[in-house]
């Protein structure tokens, strides 16, 4: 599955069957999984370009907008994803973002430990998590929709009980007092590219404040984080041995383990990088808000795994890849985004996340056909 | 020095009550092919997972090169050169020729830690290698699925040698493949053989075995009912060898009789 198809050695050429036509460029490029969230893609940003062209979604504040609610969407769709690669769900995703914003705000406001470390601690609880997910699934052999649903009321009830019996509320608020000077919660905290912006705003190209200062002060950290880790995703998956074993483990476990892919080193490690990028997610909404809610990221889950299968992930495993689902993630945030703008009723937005789902799994389901097609 | 490369002696394996193989014996030379005949349920599975590393016999001895060998896993099998293909092959239909055939031992390009997979080393490898079979897959990056059933077969077989297999045990290779491409395969183990390989060739197909085999084993009920050279035993002698020949001989009969009976009426 490389990107790019070559033409093999002349000497073919001679014992060419004659049963094979030629491959046009157009149908590599409809076999690639992201071509359908591509497409989609576009097609969202033609209609609101319409819809809603001259009503400031596309103003640079409107954009940094649903461009940061798809880039936080993003960043689980994008583990989902390779999760789903290998074979596996997470359902626990929407969970474990709640449980690792109280592993950050009560360690930091309640037991006086350094912001930084109560990071450090909220990732090595993913690790945690997402280690046992991993091995739940790979020794038991349970489907992984059982365990992680399991781990999705478990984390969900911990982080209800642990946050009421210490603090007494449903809330931990005071963090953004601690962001300042903090070694590491700058990672997740702070707009880049603000000279960029304030030098635009001094030319006046983008609205600004009545103070003078741009409405849009920079890129939001969990854009950067997004398109890092989409970069960091792909390359895994097209670039590394590690990206081979991901789509062999999912495409057939058997015979994955029989040329000697270690099929439940691959399946925990993803398991563990969905949980880690849930803690990535908690971290930016935690520091951005300010506070922790227990009920953060709820139903998170199910919208990564939408987005991974717009994306063009099979359910199934085997098929997939982390552009296709970062565009997922991309035309989701833009709709829910992007429907404020417009004079539709925002209720509509699930009614449309439903039926691009539905659109998405038949297109999938022919592309599947398509691909392993027997001549 | 024996003339064998590889030589199965005395195999025994039991599973609990049940005596899967008794006293079977096989001995291959280099650039052989030994068919493996015998009826479903003969022991050709257990007797093929025991070459493999999968069952560990319970009496006899397995010696390659002259060294006695025991296996712990399949991996010293295929670490010594006894590569197996089994009927599901192990190749991933969605992924590419490539990917299929490198799958689990990629090469690797690069510094440490960030060693990339080297897809176009892998390509050509891929390319050059389903080439010399005479298989044009034009595009080493598309999908496994897309190949027809011999070629699925030649790859896998393709990609055993290439990773070091002196002894090539083949499960059924050609029992799901039509004419035309059961005949491609064959070819192909043929040209294995001839470039000094030892081929065991698993089958309950006489039709396939006899054209291609040196030698015939034939199972039957777990116990070996002996090894022949092809110009000792004809294909009939073969069939009727297996359980399946009685039985068909038989079958023959009450047809006849039960013709005879139609027409009376």
């Amino acid at each position: 599955m490389s990107l790019k198809s070559k033409s093999i050695s002349s000497k073919s050429s001679l014992n060419e069957d004659e049963r094979l036509k030629k491959i046009s460029p157009l149908r590599v490029l409809l076999n690639r999984p992201e071509l359908g969230a591509l497409g989609g893609s576009i097609l969202v940003f033609i209609f609101f370009g319409i819809v809603a062209g001259d009503t400031g979604m596309f103003s640079a504040y409107g954009m940094l907008n649903f461009l940061d609610v798809s880039a936080n969407l993003g960043i689980i769709a994008i583990a989902a994803a390779m999760l789903m690669i290998g074979g596996e769900f997470d359902l626990s995703i929407g969970s474990m973002i709640g449980f690792a914003g109280i592993c950050i705000a009560i360690p930091a406001i309640y037991w006086g430990w350094p912001l930084w470390m109560s990071i450090v601690f909220a990732f090595a609880m993913a690790v945690l998590v997402g280690y046992f997910n991993g091995i739940m699934v790979v020794k038991t052999g349970l489907p992984s929709f059982i365990v992680t649903l399991a781990m999705l009321f478990i984390l969900r009830g911990l982080t209800l009980a642990i946050t009421r019996l210490i603090t007494g509320r449903t809330q931990v608020p005071g963090l953004r007092v601690l962001i300042e000077d903090d070694p590491l919660a700058w990672l997740f905290a702070t707009d880049t590219f603000k000279w960029f912006f304030t030098w635009l705003g001094s030319l006046k190209l983008i609205e600004l404040r009545t103070d003078g200062t741009p409405l849009a002060t920079g890129i939001p950290p969990s854009v950067i984080w997004f398109i890092a880790l989409t970069l960091f995703a792909t390359w895994i998956l097209m670039k590394t041995r590690y990206g081979n074993w991901i789509f062999a483990s999912g495409g057939d476990k058997v015979g994955a383990t029989n040329v000697g892919v270690p099929v439940g080193r691959v399946k925990i490690s993803l398991f563990i990088g969905t949980a880690v990028a849930s803690t990535i997610f908690a971290c930016i909404q935690v520091l951005d808000a300010g506070s922790a809610d227990t009920m953060r990221g709820t139903l998170k889950e199910l919208e990564a795994i939408a987005a991974a299968v717009v994306g063009g992930c099979l359910l199934t495993g085997g098929y997939g890849s982390a552009i296709g689902a970062a565009f997922g993630a991309i035309i989701f945030g833009t709709v829910s985004m992007g429907i404020f703008y417009t004079d539709v009723d925002t209720d509509w937005f699930k009614v449309f996340l439903g039926a691009m789902m539905l659109i998405a799994v038949v297109f999938n389901n022919y592309i599947r056909k398509k691909v392993t097609e027997s001549k | 020095m024996s003339d064998y490369l590889v030589q199965f002696n005395n195999i025994s394996k039991f599973f609990g009550k049940v005596i899967a193989l008794k006293d079977v014996t096989m001995r291959l030379k280099k650039g052989e092919i030994m068919c493996l005949l015998g009826d479903n349920g003969a022991g050709k599975s257990t007797l093929i997972k025991t070459l493999a590393g999968v069952h560990k016999p319970d009496e006899g001895e397995i010696i390659f090169e002259d060294n006695k060998i025991v296996f712990d896993s399949p991996k010293d099998a295929l670490d010594i050169g006894i590569g197996t293909v089994y009927q599901d092959l192990a190749l991933v239909p969605l992924m590419s020729v490539t990917r299929n055939f490198f799958m689990g031992r990629e090469p690797q390009k690069g510094i440490p830690f960030l060693k990339t997979f080297d897809v176009e080393k892998a390509n050509k490898i891929a390319a050059d290698r389903m080439g010399q079979i005479g298989i044009d897959v034009r595009d080493p990056s598309q999908a496994v699925g897309t190949m027809s059933g011999g070629e699925r077969q030649c790859l896998a077989i393709s990609r055993a040698i290439y990773f070091g297999a002196k002894v090539l045990v083949l499960d059924e290779p050609t029992s799901a493949l039509g004419v035309h491409q059961a005949s491609m395969v064959l070819k192909y183990i043929v040209k294995a053989a001839s470039e000094g390989l030892a081929v065991i060739l698993i089958t309950h197909n006489v039709h396939h075995a006899y054209p291609v085999g040196n030698s015939f084993t034939v199972l039957n009920r777990g116990k070996s009912m002996g090894t022949f050279q092809k110009k000792d035993i004809s294909r009939e002698k073969l069939l009727s060898m297996m359980a399946g020949g009685e039985e068909l001989d038989k079958l023959e009969v009450e047809l006849q009789e039960m013709d005879r009976i139609h027409n009376k009426n």
